[in-house]
C-alpha cells in the first residue's frame, strides 16, 4: 500500500509517524531496516513454512524426532529462523491427545514458522476462553473432540513458542511432501482444527 | 460444513485480500510500520524484547478495558521503552505528533 493519505491522520497513526522519523532523525534506524522486516512478513514469512516442517515429520521419523528433541535445530534444518523461533518446542497430537496453542497475556507466536498471528489469537476472548473450556472453544472452531481425548492448551511465553504437529489425515499414503504440506493450515497447526483431509475424486 | 463461531471475529473478515492460508498481516500501513521499528530495533539490540513485551503486555491489558487496537498498544509499548532508555525525549516525540497532526510535516516512509 503506498503512504498517500486523502483523509486526515489519526492521533495513533500521526504518533506512530513521529515517533518513526524521530528514530531516523536519531540515526537508530534506517528505513530500509523497517521495510526489510515489514516486506519479509508480509510476503515471505508465513504459515507455508510450518506447513513444510510438518509435512516433513510426517514423511520422515528421522526428521520427527529431531523436531522432539529439539525443534528449533530441525526448523532451522529447513531454512525457518529468526525473532520469536529461538526457542520453539513441537507438541504432537495423536489419537489420545489433542494439543492447543494460545498466549494469554498478549500474542506471543512462532513467527518463523506461521509469520503473525489472526485476529482471534490476539483477542481477549480466546486467550482466557481457551483456558477455562478447551473444548467449548475448540468445538466453535469445528473441532470436537472424543471426552477421552486429553486436551492439553500451551501457553507461549517469552521463552518458548509452541508448534501443534496434526495428526496426519488417514488416506494421504501415496501423497508426495509437498501435497502434503497443502493440508496443513495454519489453524491445524495452533491446534484449533485437524489438518485438512484431500480431496476426493 | 462451516463452523458456528461464537467468539466475536473469529472468522476472517469477508472482503480481506485473498490469501491461501491467512489473513491481511496489518490493517493500515502504519501498523506494519511500528511492527517493523520493533522487530528492527530488536534485531540490533536497540531495545530487549523481554522488557519489550512486558511493557506489551501492559499496554494490553489497559487497552482492554479501554477499548484500544492491537497495534496501539505495540506503540505505546515502543514509546515507553523508547522514552525510559533515553533514546526518544518525550517532549520531542509529543511536538512531532503535534506536527504530524497539524499537517506542518507529511513525511511518510
Amino acid at each position: 500500500m503506498s503512504g498517500h493519505h486523502p483523509e486526515p491522520m489519526s492521533e495513533v497513526e500521526a504518533r506512530a509517524r513521529a515517533l518513526e522519523s524521530l528514530l531516523y532523525e536519531k540515526g537508530l534506524l534506517t528505513p530500509s531496516a523497517v521495510d526489510a522486516v515489514v516486506n519479509a512478513f508480509e510476503h515471505e514469512i508465513g504459515p507455508l513454512n510450518g506447513a513444510k516442517v510438518v509435512a516433513r515429520a510426517w514423511v520422515d521419523p528421522e526428521y520427527r524426532a529431531r523436531l522432539q528433541s529439539n525443534a528449533a535445530a530441525a526448523i532451522a534444518e529447513l531454512g525457518f529462523a529468526g525473532t520469536q523461533g529461538e526457542h520453539m518446542v513441537a507438541v504432537e497430537n495423536t489419537p489420545e491427545v489433542h494439543n492447543v496453542v494460545v498466549c494469554t497475556l498478549c500474542s506471543c507466536y512462532p513467527w518463523p514458522v506461521l509469520g503473525l498471528p489472526p485476529k482471534w489469537y490476539k483477542d481477549l476472548a480466546y486467550r482466557s476462553r481457551v483456558v477455562l473450556e478447551p473444548r467449548a472453544v475448540l468445538k466453535e472452531f469445528g473441532t470436537e473432540l472424543p471426552d477421552e481425548v486429553d486436551v492439553r492448551v500451551w501457553d507461549s511465553s517469552a521463552e518458548i513458542r509452541y508448534l501443534v504437529i496434526p495428526e496426519r489425515p488417514a488416506g494421504t499414503e501415496d501423497m508426495t511432501e509437498e501435497q502434503l504440506a497443502g493440508l496443513v493450515t495454519r489453524d491445524s497447526m495452533i491446534g484449533v482444527a485437524p489438518a485438512l483431509v484431500p480431496d476426493r475424486r | 460444513m462451516e463452523p458456528t463461531l461464537v467468539i466475536n471475529d473469529m472468522t476472517e473478515a469477508a472482503d480481506a485480500p485473498p490469501r491461501s492460508n491467512g489473513e491481511l498481516v496489518f490493517e493500515a500501513p502504519w501498523q506494519g510500520r511500528v511492527f517493523g521499528i520493533a522487530v528492527a530495533l530488536q534485531e540490533r539490540q536497540a531495545i530487549g524484547w523481554n522488557d519489550f513485551r512486558d511493557r506489551l503486555v501492559q499496554a494490553i491489558t489497559e487497552g482492554e478495558t479501554g477499548g484500544e487496537a492491537y497495534y496501539e498498544s505495540w506503540l505505546k509499548a515502543l514509546d515507553s521503552i523508547l522514552v525510559d532508555s533515553d533514546h526518544i525525549d518525550a517532549a520531542e516525540l509529543e511536538q512531532r505528533t503535534h506536527d504530524y497532526l497539524n499537517g506542518e510535516r507529511d513525511e511518510i516512509f
